[in-house]
């Protein structure tokens, strides 16, 4: 059920470190998850459980007809010899008397009939809408996050929230609480009913569920374990396959497979060990707890046939007499109760599973969320030729940062132009190491700013500080004067366009992902921010245009035509300022030669940021900084940095490695 | 394909047949135990002796204790012998993918064979248990069940002659139903974890464009979108437990009614056999419902065992001939009159016409736009694929008359996408000699120059690579994949664009490297940049699968246009150092 198509995908290993011995359940978590779905479901879910109460009690009840209609047999078995009547006619007299236990018992099943389709319907419906549900507050949640949480765990990881955790929530939801809850109350019933009867008996039945629970303990706890350990397994011989699969051409290349079969013999011999501890504790289970739920009964049956031989007395609620009309419902009783308990006990796994499942989801809901207090925002404007701007709905093509002032409630208007400034930047993703050190430049509105270092040197860095990616621990940062800081994130951002050199492009048409960049944009929109990109050439000679279908990442098209894509679904947008990480590092250098008028009318008019290794790209820059672990080293444009005979100049004639 | 896949299980045959007895012996056991207790009840009903009711007591005992060591035996038997199956499934899976060619490998994508290798085995191997534990046991169960019902219950038994049809029958509707109902659901879930997955990978974009609401609005209706078609499945499976219970209390009143009345009239039945007969009308209902379980699960297991059918059933495409060729003698190098694609199917030639002479030890460069086919050209030299017209020869012997093992041996190719497992740095470079000494490990890497940043490390060549070689950067990873090549000692040396994020000068002092200290080695450069292929023997200007031109740089400056180009403007253009990776 689970796909992974990410390359990079790690194996989901996953924090779930249990010291030895028994997995413990976290009462916190199945509390906060009951209450979720109570939360969900304020109605359905209780209706559910009076359902599964009622079912339960209709399943418990029936021992009591039985036993009512084994006394009638015996006593009019008896009343038949003693009286001797005729078959017929004891049968007549008998029937008037057990008929009426039979048709109740027969409503009694119809009504429970009722409410057991009742239950299982409206689990089904539960179970799949608390999923649903679960699965949307995860995925909303996560949408929330920080990018430095995707920066810091695996995708694979991440996924497996959606794939496996929520499966055992499935399971746990549709299956481990209906039967935990309908076997409890049975049991209860049952040994109600039991009390009823015989005390003798039922502390007899005591004894023997000890021992069902001990065994329960033991062998249901190795199981759990071992499921536990076993996904650790399974986890691990994903990761070595992936790197495998990944790296299969290399393999063959160094005729290395009979070494890859050897490594991977070794984990499978460990999964397999893993593998089947768990299954055996689990499947030993059963036959164990049922077949001492048959002893239990064989010695219930002779302790009643000894205190009906011997003659003791009964002790019971009801005062009945000790009778074999009470030793069979007795015993089918003790089938149900060991039964009931056998089925709990085959939940254990999935409880455990379900718990670590539900523990890791929370885990993923708890994360804090990104901190949008920022107040500036964005809105269409009327900039009129004096310079007054006004806001205005509709859209003008023009735009202004709309800025109120708390102190005295006074509202003013900035036109948005892309005039970004940086003074004094550091900034560390971890504490205490950091990777920008005294950072500052000015890019004018319609200049172009370029990046050039070593990977790591922080040319990215820089650009996660300007989309505010990271917020910045020193220093000032100002777009159009105004503190980065007080703007709105989403209105930043929709200020800025983005292209980067992992090109990410969406399931859905061609013209569906250009228009990703403006929600509203027009075919026409589309098709001229294509042009613009020089993308449009080859989208038209693809098969279906630009209605073409791409999945899985535009698997079906070059690398170099996927940053073309990317180039036009940042053009479509329109903004102010533009952000080129890499965007034509995959188009080679004739086909780049080829879009460079295209490149360059996208970036008229706009500030634009170009971090690139291929200094041709950067050339014609108005300002290019060459970064070197985290400073700016030396900035100037292309012929004042040639002149210097520095860094750039050692670049640029090939002296030196760029990583 | 229940054969083929059931051929895996191979040394754990014993444990499979270990589990169908003991499953049966318990199955049998099961079966007498309430007979016996019958006797039990009535024995006691009757005033028995205490002795008597002890004696019947005790063989109850003896056949509940048998009946746990068969199920315990047969859980812990059925264990290994699932287990033991999916881990020869595996191994057969992986072993099989070992012996792929490129060609077969292109046809897999790498993440569906991870997902065949994990999930679908799991998925196989959950079926096998539940066939192997309930196939034999729920239909002996039901046979036995309603052969003691009859022998003990007579007109009884009756009930199970109408219900067991009944719930048969609607067990049977209700799957029919249900399965394509949910094939077609995790059809869809599947494509809903793949959008979750794309998004995460492309959470950059959706920030950048801030399209987390848009995004939010889209998955929340694909999974409301799965809620409701997920929803409709279950509830048509959820019928079962209702139809299992109509017929058991349906079952349970008639036995009550037919039972009593019995037992009053005449003396056949009894209390006992009343109760008797319930316990079996449970165990026939159940054994019923264990069945359509197996069928569900088979069903849906049944997609999982094709995947990894196809993936057995592929035809390695290249394997070494009999009476191969074990040695090659040179490293010289001929294409005759060679075409080639990729598929059979395939309408577009990716390398035509090609006749191509080279001499043993020379240096030769390739130039050429992206999609101008150079990478297929070197990769048909150690049989990565094999031609489809014209022959391929090495040392003078057609590629395909040599021992694979051999030619790839004597073939050293550092590909495009290079990589590095994780591992130490030696572990990765032994993958070129395994025996390597580490005299022979520098001298590799000195002439790959990467010794000096090896040592560099605080671990040296025992310095750990993650995986994907991500602590590695891209110049230092292509030069480490250098030296596992050179450390074959190869007579043919391919590099397919293997310096790119390489600096000029330690490209220029590894190409003199080889020129010194391997003469005899012919050297195949693939290159963006013509700074690392001008001072070659030969350069080819490759151009939509064909060779446009081929000479010397001087040559190839005044007569070929593209080459011209290229030179001028990675010259003139400053693109002198293009370091993309």
């Amino acid at each position: 059920m689970k796909q992974q198509n990410n390359a990079k995908a790690m194996p989901q290993g996953k924090p779930m470190e249990h010291p030895a011995g028994r997995p413990k359940v976290k009462a916190g978590v199945l509390k906060r998850l009951l209450g979720m779905l109570v939360k969900f479901y304020p109605v359905l879910v209780p209706m559910t459980v009076v359902c599964i109460l009622f079912t339960a009690i209709a399943s418990a009840i029936p021992a009591v007809f039985l036993q009512k209609v084994t006394e009638l047999i015996e006593t009019w078995q008896e009343i038949a010899v003693t009286q001797q009547l005729s078959a017929a006619d004891a049968w007549k007299q008998a029937s008037a008397e057990i008929l009426p236990q039979i048709i109740f018992l027969a409503a009694m099943y119809a009504l429970s009939l009722v409410t057991i389709t009742l239950d299982t319907q409206l689990t089904a419906y539960i179970t799949q809408g608390f999923l649903c549900k679960m699965r949307r507050t995860m995925f909303e949640r996560m949408q929330n996050l920080p990018i430095k949480y995707f920066d810091t765990h695996k995708h694979g990881d991440i996924m497996s929230y959606y794939t496996n955790d929520i499966d055992t929530l499935r399971q746990l939801v549709a299956q481990s609480i209906p039967t935990m809850l309908r076997s409890s109350i049975i049991v209860l019933s049952v040994l109600f009913i039991m009390f009823y009867y015989s005390i003798w008996l039922t502390l007899l039945l005591f004894v023997g569920v000890l021992f069902m629970m001990l065994v329960t303990k033991k062998i249901g706890g190795g199981s759990a374990k071992y499921f536990l350990r076993l996904q650790k397994s399974v986890a691990r011989i994903e990761g070595f396959v992936q790197e495998m699969m990944n790296g299969q051409k290399v393999v063959k290349v160094f005729c290395h497979e009979d070494e890859c079969i050897e490594d991977f013999d070794e984990i499978n011999e460990a999964l397999f060990e893993e593998s089947y501890r768990a299954n055996a504790n689990a499947n030993m289970l059963g036959p164990i707890l049922m077949n001492i739920g048959n002893v239990m009964y064989v010695i219930v049956a002779m302790v009643g046939g000894l205190i009906l031989v011997t003659g003791a007395p009964n002790f019971s609620i009801s005062g009945l007499p000790f009778g074999v009309d009470i030793i069979v419902p007795f015993l089918s009783m003790t089938k149900q109760f060991t039964g009931n308990i056998n089925q709990v006990s085959q939940q254990i796994n999935s409880i455990v599973m379900g718990m670590a499942g539900a523990e890791r989801i929370f885990e993923l809901m708890d994360q804090v969320p990104e901190v949008d207090d920022g107040y500036v925002t964005l809105v269409n404007a009327k900039i009129a030729p004096d310079g007054t701007v006004t806001e205005t709905v509709e859209r003008t093509g023009q735009w202004a940062w709309k800025h109120p002032h708390s102190a005295d409630g006074s509202v003013t208007y900035t036109p948005l132009c892309g005039d970004v400034r940086m003074v004094e930047v550091d900034f560390a993703y971890e504490e205490g190491k950091n990777v920008l050190h005294d950072v500052t430049l000015y890019a004018e509105p319609g200049q172009k700013v370029a990046f050039v270092g070593a990977t790591g040197a922080g040319k990215t860095t820089i650009t996660n500080l300007i989309n505010r990616f990271y917020d910045i621990a020193d220093g000032k940062v100002r777009y159009d004067g105004i503190n980065i800081n007080k703007i709105k994130k989403s209105d930043l951002r929709r200020s800025l366009g983005i292209v980067l050199q992992e090109t990410n492009l969406f399931t859905g048409t061609v013209m569906d992902n250009i228009r990703y960049g403006k929600l509203d944009a027009t075919d026409e929109e589309c098709i001229r921010a294509a042009k613009l990109a020089g993308a449009d050439d080859f989208i038209t000679r693809l098969p279906g245009g630009y209605e073409t279908e791409l999945t899985n990442n535009g698997a079906n098209l070059s690398q170099g035509q996927r940053q073309l894509i990317a180039i036009a679904r940042a053009a479509v947008a329109d903004p102010p300022v533009m952000i080129l990480d890499e965007a034509t590092s995959s188009i080679d250098t004739r086909t780049e030669a080829i879009v460079q008028k295209g490149m360059d009318a996208l970036m008229k008019g706009r500030t634009v940021f170009v971090i690139a290794h291929r200094l041709s790209t950067v050339r014609n820059s108005d300002v290019i900084m060459v970064l070197d672990h985290g400073r700016i080293i030396e900035r100037g444009d292309h012929q004042h940095l040639i002149d210097q005979k520095g860094q750039y100049y050692q670049l640029y004639t090939g002296a030196f490695e760029l990583e | 394909m229940l054969k083929r896949l059931a051929k895996c299980v191979r040394e754990y045959k014993i444990y499979v047949i270990l589990t169908l007895i003991f499953i049966v012996g318990e199955a049998v056991i099961e079966t007498l135990i309430p007979f016996v207790t019958a006797n039990l009840i009535n024995d006691i009903k009757a005033g028995a002796e205490m002795s008597e009711i002890l004696k019947t007591g005790g063989l109850l005992t003896v056949m509940a204790i048998l009946s746990l060591c068969c199920g315990g035996i047969a859980g812990f038997t059925c264990a290994k012998a699932s287990s033991g199956f999916s881990k020869n499934l595996r191994k057969d899976l992986f072993a099989k993918i070992q012996t792929y060619s490129f060609q077969n490998i292109d046809k897999f994508s790498s993440s569906s064979l991870v997902t065949r290798l994990t999930t679908d085995v799991s998925n196989v191997q959950m079926s096998f248990m539940m066939i192997i534990r309930t196939a034999i046991r729920s239909p002996l169960m039901l046979i036995f069940s309603v052969i003691m019902a009859f022998n003990m219950g007579g007109m009884l038994a009756m009930a199970f002659v109408v219900v067991i049809p009944v719930l048969a029958f609607g067990l049977i509707m209700i799957g029919r139903k249900a399965m394509p109902a949910f094939r077609a659901v995790f059809k869809k879930y599947d494509r809903l974890n793949e959008s979750i997955e794309e998004n995460v990978r492309a959470m950059r974009v959706v920030k950048g464009f801030s399209r987390e609401e848009y995004e939010k609005e889209k998955f929340g209706a694909s999974a409301e979108n799965i809620r409701g078609d997920f929803t409709r499945a279950e509830r048509i499976v959820a019928l079962n437990t209702p139809l299992m219970q109509l017929c058991m209390y349906v079952n349970m009143v008639f036995i009550l009614f037919m039972g009593s009345k019995l037992a009053i009239t005449t003396a056949e039945i009894d209390v006992g056999h009343i109760s008797a007969m319930l316990n079996y009308g449970m165990a026939i209902l159940m054994a019923l419902m264990m069945l359509s379980m197996i069928y569900v699960m088979i069903t849906m297991s049944t997609e999982s065992a094709k995947r990894i059918m196809a993936v057995l059933d592929e035809e390695p495409s290249m394997v070494s001939p009999a009476n191969a060729v074990t040695e090659v003698k040179d490293g010289s190098i001929d294409f005759e009159g060679v075409s080639f694609k990729y598929s059979q199917k395939a309408q577009k030639f990716a390398l035509a016409d090609i006749d191509l002479h080279i001499k043993s030890g020379m240096t030769v460069g390739i130039i050429g736009g992206t999609g101008s086919s150079k990478s297929s050209l070197v990769q048909l030299i150690p049989r990565l694929y094999d031609v489809t017209e014209g022959a391929v020869k090495v040392g003078g012997v057609d590629v395909r008359k040599y021992d694979i093992d051999v030619l790839r041996d004597a073939v050293a190719m550092v590909l495009q996408k290079n990589l590095l497992f994780s591992g130490t740095i030696r572990e990765n470079l032994q993958w070129g000699k395994a025996d390597a000494t580490d005299e022979e490990i520098r001298e590799a890497c000195k002439l790959a120059q990467a010794d000096d940043f090896v040592m560099s490390f605080p671990d040296g060549y025992d310095t750990k690579i993650e995986q994907g070689g991500t602590n590695v950067s891209g110049g230092q990873k292509q030069r480490l994949c250098i030296a596992r090549a050179l450390l074959k000692k190869p007579k043919i040396l391919i590099l397919d664009d293997s310096t790119s994020a390489v600096d000029t000068k330690t490209d220029a002092l590894i190409r003199a490297g080889f020129k010194s200290y391997i003469p005899e080695t012919t050297k195949i450069i693939i290159a963006q940049r013509i700074s690392s292929v001008e001072d070659a023997d030969l350069i080819l200007v490759m151009d939509n699968g064909r060779i446009t031109e081929m000479g010397k740089h001087d040559e190839l400056l005044r007569t070929s246009e593209i080459y011209r180009e290229v030179f001028e403007q990675q010259t003139n253009g400053g693109d002198g150092n293009e370091a993309a990776e």
